[in-house]
C-alpha cells in the first residue's frame, strides 16, 4: 500500500509511532501526482517546497501533512485564480483565514485545486484551465465546484482537502467522488480571503476520506474571525469529540421521498438507512417543503450577489480583462443585474428573500421533531464528461437537494452510501441539522460510515 | 418676485475615527505623507477581502442624529450601491439604502426650522487626480488619472434635509450650524477646502402662494464653501426665474458650480441617472441597538451651541450676539465660561467684561491664567469709575481755556478733538477711559 492512501488519522498515528516518515509520505504522493495529475487535471499548481514546509510543521497537530486547497482561497505568494483567466497570474499579498489557520496547525498546502471558474458550477468542467476528471471513473465528471478538492481525495492526491460551498459545492463533488464532504454552518468558518461567490451562503469546509478526518481538519480552521463580520462570535467546539457517540434515541427524518427525479436513489438510500435503526435511532419519512422552489430562490439571490461580487474585476486591475469571463459568469452577471434592477427587485430579489424565510420556518418546524434530516446528496451518480454543457441550469439541478439547507445556512455532511460495481461510481447521503448543531450531523454520519461498507478507505 | 425658492441640502462629512470605516487602516487622508500609504486588501477591494464595520463611526453617526433631534433606527443595515467608477475598487459603495441610522430630525435657523430627512453612514471613495506626466517614458507628457486610496473607505456621513430651505442665507446658516455641531461633537473636522465636508443643493422654484413641491429639481454639486453655496443658490434662483418667466420649465439635471465665473453649469441630465441596484450587503450583518445603548450615546452629547448661547444669556446676562460669539467653538466657550464664572463671583459686569475681551481692549491669550485676565479687566474698570460730574467740570474748564480750538471744531476741523481730549485728561490728573471722555466732550461741544 502507498502511504498517500492513508487517512489523515492513520497518517498522524503512524507518524507518531514513527512507523513512517514525512519523506516517505511525500515521496508516494509526489509519484502519484506525477503519474496522474496531467490526465485528471486536479491540481492547477503544486507547491514545490511542500516537504520543506512539512518538516518544519511536524510537531503541530496536522504534523506537516499535505492538504489540497481549492484555488479560490487566497494564498500569500501562491497564484490564486478561482480557475478564471480574469485572475490569471494573480498572486495575493495576503492569506485567507482558513489557510492561515491551516498552516498554523501544521497543515501544508500541497497544491491549489481546479474548480468551476468563480465556483460557478457543479462539474469542474467550466474551469478556464480545463476540466477535472473523476478519479473513480475518468469518463465521468467529479462534480463541483470543489471538484478538484474532491477528486484529490478520491485519487489520494492529498490526505485531506479544503473546499468551499455556496449550495452543494463541497457535498455534491464529495458524493460524486465517493468522499466525505462537510459543509459547516454558515458563519462557522471565516470567509476572509475566499474569493466570493455568493457571500450570504459561502461556507468553507473540509473534503476528506472519513468523517473523522473531516473533523480533525475542521478543528484547524473553524471559529470566530475578526476579519469576517459574518463569522460566528462563539468559539467552535472540538468536532472530534462528537465521534464514536451512540445515536440511540436520536430522531432522524428522511426528506424528499416524494421527489420524482430521485426515486431510484431514494430507494437505495432507504435500504441503507436501516442500519441507523439497528443502532437505536428512529428513522421516519417526513415531508419537507418542495426543494424545487429553492432552486429559484437560490438562483435569484446568488446571481444578484455574484453580479455585485464580480464588479471589481473591471478590466483595470488584475491579469485578464473582462473578455476573459466565461459564458457562465456572463450569464450570472446579466441575470443578477436584471433581478436587482429597479422595478424588478420586488418581483425577484425581494420575493426570493421572502421564500427563503419560508424555508427557514419549515426547517424550524421539522427540527422540533427531528434531530437530523437526511436525503440523497445528488439526484444520481456522477454525470459523464461534457454533461454540464447540456443546460445552463446544470448545476442548480444537480444541487437541487442541497439548496434549501444552504440558503438557510444549515450544516451538512455527505457520506457515501452506495457504490455501483460496474461504473465504480458512488452515491452520497446528506445529513443536515439546525444551525450550529454540527455535533448532531457528525454523530449520525460517523455512525453510518463506520457501520456500513461504503467508505473506500475504511473498507479496503 | 413671483417665485419662491425650494431648497434641500445634502451634506457629506468625513468622520475622524482613528481607523477607516471597514478596515483597520489609518483614517488620515489629508495627513498622509504620500499616496496609497494607508491601504490594505479591504480598502483596495482585493479578491476575498471582507469589510468589518467600525463601531465608533456608527455610534458617532447616531450621536449626530441625536444632536439633530432625529429618530434612531434600532435595527439598521448596510447596503451595496452598485456603480462603476475608477475611484470605487469594489464596483460598489457600501452605503445605507432604506434603513438609515437616523431620520426625521431638525436644525433651527434664524429663518426657521430645517427638517432633517435622514442621516446615513457610508464609505468614501478613493481620490482621483488628473495629471500630465511622462507615463510611458517617451519624453512627452501623457494625460493620466492617478488614484490615491488613502481616502478609500474613510467613514462618511450624509445628512439630507427636507426641502425646507427658503433662502440662500438660510442655506448658508444651516451649513455653518451643522458644521459647528459636528465640531462640538468632536466627530469631524469638516475641512471644506480639502473635501472633508462637501455640499450639494437641490434647488427649484415654486410660484408664490403655492405649497406643493415643484415637479423638477436641479442638483448643484462640487460646492466647497458656504460662500459658494450662497452664490450658487442665488445664481440658480435668477436662472430658473428667467426660464419660468418665459413660460418654460427648467430641466431636471445635475449642475456644477464654477467659483471663477460664479455660475453653475450643466453636468448631466436626468436621462443618464444611474440605477444603483441597492441590496443588503451580505458581508455585513445587520446592526441592532437597544434603547439603553442609544441613551448612553445621548448622555455623551455635550452642551451644543444653541443651548450654550441661551444659557450664557440667562446665566450671565449676556446679549445674544456676545453669547453666540462665545459659543462659536467648544474650546473658546469653555475658556470664556471660566472667566465669566470668576467675574460673577467677584460681582463684575459680565457683559462689559466680554465686550472688552471681544473688542480687543483687553489683550489676552487662551493660555493665560483666568486671574490675570480678571485683573486686567479690573484695572480698566477703575479707569471708568470717573464721576460724570467730575469729568464735566474738567471739560468745561478746558473748553473755557481753549477758545481757539473750540472755534476750529465748530468750523468743522474735528481733528482738534484729540488735542482737547488730551487737555481734559491732563485736567483730570489721572488715567481715564478715552471713549468715555470723547463721548462726553463731543456731547458738550454740540
Amino acid at each position: 500500500m502507498k502511504l498517500n492512501e492513508l487517512t489523515l488519522k492513520e497518517s498522524i498515528d503512524a507518524l507518531d509511532k514513527k512507523e513512517i516518515t514525512l519523506e516517505e509520505i511525500y515521496k508516494d504522493l509526489d509519484q502519484a501526482c506525477q503519474a496522474k495529475n496531467e490526465k485528471l487535471n486536479i491540481y492547477l499548481s503544486i507547491n514545490s517546497k511542500a516537504l520543506i514546509e512539512a518538516k518544519k510543521a511536524s510537531k503541530k497537530p496536522l504534523r506537516g501533512l499535505p492538504i489540497a486547497v481549492k484555488d479560490n482561497f487566497c494564498t500569500k505568494g501562491i497564484v490564486t485564480t478561482a480557475s478564471s483567466k480574469v485572475l490569471d497570474g494573480f498572486i495575493p499579498q495576503y492569506e485567507s483565514t482558513v489557510t492561515e489557520r491551516l498552516k498554523a496547525s501544521g497543515g501544508v498546502i500541497y497544491g491549489k485545486t481546479n474548480m468551476d471558474a468563480w465556483a460557478h458550477g457543479s462539474s469542474t468542467e467550466t474551469s478556464d484551465y480545463g476540466r477535472t476528471l473523476n478519479p473513480r471513473n475518468s469518463d465521468h465528471l467529479p462534480g463541483g465546484s470543489s471538484g478538484g478538492s474532491a477528486a484529490a481525495i478520491a485519487a489520494d492526491f492529498a490526505v485531506a482537502a479544503i473546499g468551499s460551498e455556496t449550495a452543494g459545492s463541497i457535498r455534491q463533488p464529495a458524493a460524486w467522488c465517493g468522499a466525505v464532504g462537510f459543509k459547516p454552518t454558515y458563519g462557522r468558518v471565516s470567509r476572509f480571503g475566499v474569493i466570493a461567490m455568493a457571500s450570504s451562503t459561502d461556507s468553507p469546509g473540509p473534503i476528506a476520506k472519513t468523517v473523522e478526518d473531516a473533523c480533525i481538519l475542521l478543528n484547524a480552521f473553524a471559529g470566530p474571525d475578526e476579519k469576517d463580520g459574518t463569522s460566528n462570535k462563539e468559539k467552535a467546539p472540538d468536532f472530534t469529540s462528537f465521534l464514536d457517540q451512540s445515536i440511540k434515541g436520536m430522531k432522524i427524518g428522511v426528506i424528499y421521498q416524494d421527489v420524482k427525479e430521485i426515486k431510484e436513489t431514494n430507494q437505495k438510500l432507504l435500504k441503507e438507512l436501516e442500519i441507523l435503526k439497528e443502532l437505536g435511532a428512529t428513522v421516519e419519512l417526513v415531508q419537507a417543503m418542495d426543494p424545487h422552489q429553492a432552486i429559484g430562490v437560490y438562483t435569484v439571490v446568488q446571481r444578484a450577489e455574484v453580479s455585485s461580487n464580480l464588479a471589481r474585476y473591471d478590466g483595470i486591475r488584475y491579469g485578464g480583462d473582462r473578455s476573459n469571463f466565461g459564458d457562465e459568469a456572463k450569464r450570472r452577471i446579466m441575470l443578477g443585474t436584471f433581478t436587482l434592477t429597479k422595478g424588478y427587485a420586488d418581483r425577484y430579489y425581494n420575493l426570493a428573500q421572502k421564500v427563503r424565510t419560508l424555508y427557514l420556518n419549515d426547517y424550524k418546524e421539522l427540527f422540533k421533531k427531528y434531530d437530523v434530516l437526511v436525503s440523497p446528496t445528488s439526484p444520481s451518480f456522477a454525470k459523464e464528461v461534457g454533461a454540464s454543457f447540456s443546460s445552463p441550469m446544470f448545476g442548480e439541478l444537480e444541487d437541487m437537494l442541497l439548496e434549501a439547507s444552504s440558503i438557510t445556512g444549515l450544516p451538512g455532511i455527505n457520506v457515501p452510501f452506495y457504490r455501483d460495481e460496474k461504473t465504480n461510481l458512488y452515491l452520497g447521503a446528506n445529513f443536515i441539522a439546525p444551525m450550529w448543531r454540527e455535533d448532531l450531523v457528525i454523530k449520525v454520519a460517523d455512525a453510518f460510515e463506520k457501520n456500513t461498507k461504503w467508505n473506500s478507505w475504511r473498507n479496503k | 418676485m413671483p417665485y419662491k425658492l425650494v431648497c434641500g441640502l445634502e451634506v457629506h462629512a468625513e468622520l475622524k475615527t482613528k481607523s477607516k470605516m471597514f478596515c483597520s487602516c489609518k483614517n488620515d487622508p489629508f495627513g498622509a505623507p504620500k499616496p496609497n500609504l494607508y491601504t490594505c486588501p479591504v480598502c483596495l477591494g482585493m479578491p476575498g477581502a471582507l469589510p468589518v464595520a467600525n463601531r465608533k463611526a456608527i455610534e458617532w453617526t447616531i450621536k449626530l442624529g441625536l444632536a439633530l433631534h432625529c429618530q434612531i433606527n434600532l435595527f439598521s443595515k448596510f447596503d451595496r450601491k452598485n456603480y462603476f467608477y475608477a475611484d470605487l475598487p469594489k464596483g460598489y459603495q457600501i452605503s445605507q439604502y432604506d434603513i438609515p441610522f437616523c431620520h426625521d430630525g431638525y436644525l433651527d435657523t434664524s429663518e426657521g426650522r430645517v427638517g432633517i430627512h435622514r442621516i446615513h453612514l457610508e464609505e468614501d471613495t478613493a481620490k482621483l487626480s488628473h495629471q500630465e506626466i511622462d507615463f510611458d517614458g517617451d519624453g512627452e507628457l501623457d494625460k493620466v488619472t492617478l488614484i490615491d486610496f488613502n481616502r478609500s473607505s474613510v467613514p462618511l456621513v450624509e445628512i439630507v434635509t427636507e426641502p425646507d430651505i427658503i433662502s440662500a442665507t438660510q442655506a448658508k446658516e444651516y451649513g455653518q450650524k451643522l458644521r459647528q455641531i459636528m465640531r462640538y461633537l468632536d466627530i469631524a473636522n469638516c475641512d471644506m477646502e480639502k473635501g472633508g465636508m462637501r455640499l450639494e443643493a437641490n434647488i427649484s422654484l415654486r410660484r408664490e402662494g403655492k405649497n406643493e413641491l415643484p415637479d423638477y429639481k436641479v442638483e448643484c454639486k462640487n460646492i466647497n464653501s458656504f460662500k459658494f453655496l450662497e452664490a450658487a443658490i442665488n445664481f440658480e434662483v435668477d436662472r430658473q426665474t428667467t426660464i419660468l418667466q418665459n413660460g418654460e420649465q427648467p430641466i431636471q439635471e445635475t449642475r456644477g458650480y464654477n467659483s471663477t465665473t460664479g455660475k453653475t453649469f450643466s453636468q448631466r441630465s436626468k436621462e443618464d441617472a444611474a440605477d444603483y441596484r441597492y441590496f443588503p450587503d451580505p458581508d455585513l450583518p445587520p446592526i441592532e441597538f437597544t434603547t439603553e445603548e442609544i441613551e448612553t450615546i445621548r448622555s455623551e452629547i455635550p452642551e451644543l451651541p444653541a443651548e450654550k448661547t441661551t444659557r450664557f444669556m440667562s446665566e450671565y446676562n449676556l446679549n445674544e450676539k456676545s453669547a453666540k460669539n462665545l459659543a462659536i467653538n467648544m474650546e473658546q466657550a469653555l475658556f470664556f465660561e471660566k472667566i465669566l464664572k470668576e467675574a460673577k463671583k467677584e460681582n463684575l459686569d459680565p457683559q462689559k467684561l466680554i465686550n472688552n475681551l471681544l473688542n480687543g481692549k483687553i489683550k489676552f491669550s487662551f493660555d493665560e491664567k483666568i486671574s490675570v485676565i480678571i485683573a486686567k479687566f479690573k484695572a480698566i474698570s477703575s479707569n471708568e469709575n470717573i464721576d460724570e460730574k467730575e469729568l464735566q467740570l474738567a471739560i468745561d474748564k478746558v473748553l473755557n481755556a481753549e477758545k481757539d480750538a473750540v472755534a476750529k471744531y465748530k468750523a468743522g476741523k474735528t481733528v482738534v478733538t484729540g488735542f482737547l481730549i488730551g487737555c481734559v485728561m491732563k485736567e483730570l490728573g489721572k488715567k481715564a477711559d478715552v471713549i468715555q471722555v470723547k463721548q462726553q466732550l463731543i456731547a458738550t461741544l454740540s
